[in-house]
């Protein structure tokens, strides 16, 4: 079968070779392709063409498609209407398997590796080597082990992938691409987790592939890498495609603005701080699973708090401790100068503080319940929602329906069932629930992942208004356009600690990325030592 | 003198670590199985006779199959409520056809016991397909899909029966297999321990073990790396339910007849094996030769305790503080692991 495939390749090479033609050089085209999903057209009539041996980046939001995009490339669903040609021909029904199989290997951001597997069998799972009906290990470690050489990776192919940390995923995730001969690759933010130095190694082989004649499909948010690595840059924003360019003639300005529709000015409005009195205060917190180690920061009344950090840096996790969903194994928090001890959710909720989750559909909303139920669901004890246990409907409808119009909820119907809203509304309802009671800390996870552009501008509106009352903000986002133009005061972590605090001029991009990438290489040598 | 105390110390250590590494392997199931046998031969005056280990041997062997196949179902993360009820209805109908038969086939013991058991077995795999179909396809809970199928077996073996044993299986299928030794030893152990060995191939060396692992290790990424989920979650319900009715024949043989009615706290029974053999009510872990031994370990502390003379419904409390013990004591391991 494999014999086929390579003499098959052999012919279509020399055919190209002939021709010469630019349609040859063409290794996938997609035309006019949409994917709805309940609720959302994730791709509306988007083009896609990726050519043998260039980079073509995918730029764009969080929920503008590109990952849609991706996955209907690697054959994880089918496109609802459009044509798809890998290599000239026409493809229908492509499942997984199949794509691998004809050579489409992606990396994906949400690792494809299952933990209680060794990284060997991860990197030959679904195409394992076999002998008579039975599985020839020896072989596999002896492939195993050349490509983690060829790819310069330092791996162990025995070791399980939950004793892995997060970049040493990463790379069995990259590996795992390179086990079939690759024609086209998808990296979904390869150097997410990446440090430099590995990210330099992943630069250099892409150039490598590049030469060889593979297509690659690049996703990422990072500047500097699409600079450095792309040919083409398409831009997507709210499942259209905005527009193909040479990376070579656009500036990074142009790129954002294609990104976002509008200039970065008017997206992020100007919020005035008028910083008063410390209202929250964490003192060297350290959490029982030490993803949190020795914390220390505060929140001022009238201001915007930031915290920026990698994935996995310890952000989320330490605001989500301070309202006890993370359990605490030392230090300290103290709301309005007195010490809260072992919070939780319904306690520090009572006393002012509210949680915005991040992940809304798990942690966040009752997806079958309506508008109503999810926004008073936090408040229900208080009057005005109840009396005596009794639940006050009239009253309850008539305080959520004001909230849900203050927030511009579209369409403002308290009754309809969360499910059927758009991500940047259920962002609304969750707020909402904020709203229904006093709340004087308001501590918001990723309040914008997977929200449109429109609804981020009135969640930041919202944020705005909410300042001008006299409320203190902690907002935590892997955002950093947002954290840098809204925080008054930045703070940046850094693998379980604080690494810095930043105030006024000094809240700018290269400042937090630097502080992102601090100590990295010594800090890799010190884990490796102890492994 | 300096370098042979060195070597000594050498050898010392690497055999402690080699005691470490196969404890580390294998668990604390082994030491608690041998600790507990060398306990009841010391304290119990008849449980070292051969008549009683051979009556341990027998009784759990049909346990060590069915709960080879619950351990199947448990790693791709579902569990099977119905396998009592399918070694119930396995018993019914290959009892009702080899009875069904004798007349039709009088002389051909052999074509009565071969037609008897495909019956049998056929049960096992309607079940476990209507099962697999319904969790894979339809995205029904195993729980509540099993929960359903085990009324469907039970109400079947019922009706076909109205309760009464049935009787009249051939004579060598009876004496020769159910009851019968092979080298002093009951055929239902070597029966078990092929199904233990196969089980532990497939498990370790073929691709089928591995995806089944994968499975329940995490479905999105075995399906996005191109493994058939659906067809190997199916397979797995099918094995288990197949595996029901080959210890309910066994069985059948054993008892002489088919019962509607065979041991009601058979499906506990194959869960509990499993968890206290390591078995990840979570999916994704778990292996066949440790459930042999959970298996073992259960029926030996049941046989202790009828040696005792204790009430069985006060074993049956027994038998439910294990099985939730040692969820827990899962749980904590877990949650532990996920701390350091």
């Amino acid at each position: 079968m494999v014999a086929q495939m390579t003499t098959v390749d052999a012919d279509n090479t020399i055919q190209s070779r002939a021709s010469q033609g630019a349609r040859d050089d063409l290794l996938l085209d997609l035309s006019n392709v949409s994917k709805r999903f309940p609720g959302v057209v994730a791709l509306d009539g988007v083009d896609f063409d990726l050519r043998r041996g260039e980079v073509h980046v995918l730029f764009g939001e969080n929920g503008a498609g590109k990952s849609t995009l991706i996955n209907i490339i690697a054959g994880t669903f089918p496109p609802d209407t459009g044509t798809f040609k890998y290599r000239g021909k026409d493809i229908a029904h492509l499942t997984p398997h199949g794509a691998r199989f004809m050579g489409i290997s992606p990396v994906f951001q949400e690792f494809s590796l299952v933990p209680e597997l060794t990284v060997e069998e991860n990197l030959f799972l679904g195409r394992e080597l076999t002998v008579g009906g039975f599985l020839n290990r020896r072989a596999m470690r002896a492939r195993a082990r050349a490509i983690v050489r060829e790819l310069n990776f330092d791996l162990r192919p025995d070791y399980k992938v939950s004793q892995l940390s997060r970049a040493h995923q990463q790379m069995v995730e990259i590996a795992k691409a390179f086990l079939t001969d690759v024609r086209l690759l998808i990296l979904d933010e390869p150097t997410a987790s990446l440090t430099d130095a590995e990210a330099a190694k992943l630069f250099d082989l892409i150039g490598k592939l590049k030469v060889s004649g593979v297509g690659i499909i690049y996703v990422s948010h990072r500047m500097q890498e699409i600079k450095q690595v792309a040919d083409r840059v398409t831009v997507l924003r709210d499942g259209h495609k905005i527009k193909t360019v040479a990376a070579r003639d656009v500036s990074e300005n142009e790129l954002v603005e294609l990104m976002t529709g509008r200039k970065i000015g008017v997206l992020f409005p100007k919020i005035v701080s008028d910083p008063g009195e410390k209202l929250l205060e964490v003192e060297h917190v350290t959490l029982a699973d030490r993803s949190v180690d020795d914390v220390s920061f505060y929140a001022r009344a009238g201001e915007i708090t930031g915290i920026a950090g990698l994935v996995g840096c310890g952000k989320s996790e330490v605001i989500r401790a301070i309202v006890g969903l993370e359990p605490i194994s030392s230090g300290s928090i103290r709301l309005h100068g007195t010490e809260v001890v072992s919070p939780t959710p319904a306690a520090m909720m009572q006393r002012g503080v509210c949680y915005f989750p991040s992940d809304r559909v798990a942690e966040g909303l009752a997806l079958a319940r309506p508008v109503r139920e999810n926004a008073s669901m936090a408040a229900l004890a208080l009057p005005g929602f109840s009396r005596h246990r009794i639940l006050q409907r009239r009253s309850e409808r008539r305080i959520v329906q004001g909230i849900v119009e203050k927030l511009g909820l579209r369409p403002p119907n308290i009754e309809r069932a969360v499910a059927s809203f758009s991500g940047g509304n259920r962002q609304k309802i969750l707020l909402a629930r904020g709203l229904t009671r006093d709340i004087s800390v308001f501590l918001f996870d990723e309040p914008t992942v997977g929200v449109d552009v429109g609804a981020k501008v009135e969640i930041y509106e919202l944020m705005k208004a909410l300042l001008a009352t006299g409320v203190a903000i902690v907002l935590v986002s892997s955002d950093l356009p947002e954290v840098l133009n809204l925080s008054h005061r930045l703070y940046v972590m850094h693998r379980s600690r604080m690494a810095a605090e930043l105030t006024g001029a000094d809240i700018n991009e290269p400042a937090v990325l630097s502080h992102f990438f601090r100590e990295r290489q010594a800090n890799d040598t010190v884990t490796h030592a102890l492994n | 003198m300096a370098d042979h105390s060195t070597t000594a110390d050498t050898s010392l250590t690497s055999a402690l670590k080699r005691i470490v590494r196969s404890y580390k392997v294998a668990g604390f199931l082994p030491v608690l199985l041998t600790v507990l046998l060398i306990a009841f031969a010391i304290f119990i005056p008849n449980f070292l006779v051969v008549k009683n280990i051979l009556n341990v041997l027998r009784s759990s062997s049909y346990l060590v199959i069915i709960a080879a196949g619950q351990m199947l179902v448990l790693i791709v993360g579902g569990f099977d409520l119905s396998q009592g009820a399918v070694v119930a209805l396995t018993s019914v109908a290959s009892a009702l056809i080899m009875a069904g038969l004798k007349d039709t086939l009088p002389g051909h013991p052999d074509l009565i016991i071969l037609f008897g058991v495909l019956a049998g077995l056929g049960c096992g795999a309607i079940f476990g397909l209507v099962n697999g179909v319904c969790v894979a396809f339809l995205r029904i809970s195993p729980f509540m899909v099993t929960l359903g199928t085990m009324s469907i077996a039970t109400g079947f073996a019922l009706l076909l029966t109205s309760g009464i044993p049935v009787y009249g299986m051939p004579k060598s299928y009876v004496e020769g297999f159910g009851r019968g030794l092979l080298l002093q030893l009951p055929t239902a152990f070597y029966l078990a321990a092929a199904v233990v060995a196969v089980m532990w191939v497939m498990q370790n060396y073929t691709r089928m073990g591995r995806y089944i692992l994968a499975i329940g290790g995490n479905i999105q990424a075995a399906t996005v790396s191109g493994v058939p989920a659906k067809t190997y979650l199916i397979l797995a319900y099918v094995i288990c339910s197949m595996l029901a009715s080959v210890s309910g024949l066994a069985l059948t043989a054993q008892i002489g007849s088919g019962q509607a009615v065979i041991n009601a706290q058979l499906t506990l029974e194959s869960i509990a094996a499993a968890v206290i053999a390591g078995v990840s009510i979570k999916g994704g872990v778990g292996r066949v030769e440790m459930v042999a031994l959970g298996a073992i370990l259960l029926l030996t502390l049941t046989n202790a305790m009828d040696l005792l003379k204790i009430d069985p419904r006060i074993q049956a409390i027994f038998l439910g503080i294990i099985v939730v013990l040692a969820v827990a004591l899962d749980e904590l391991s877990q949650r532990r692991a996920a701390l350091v």
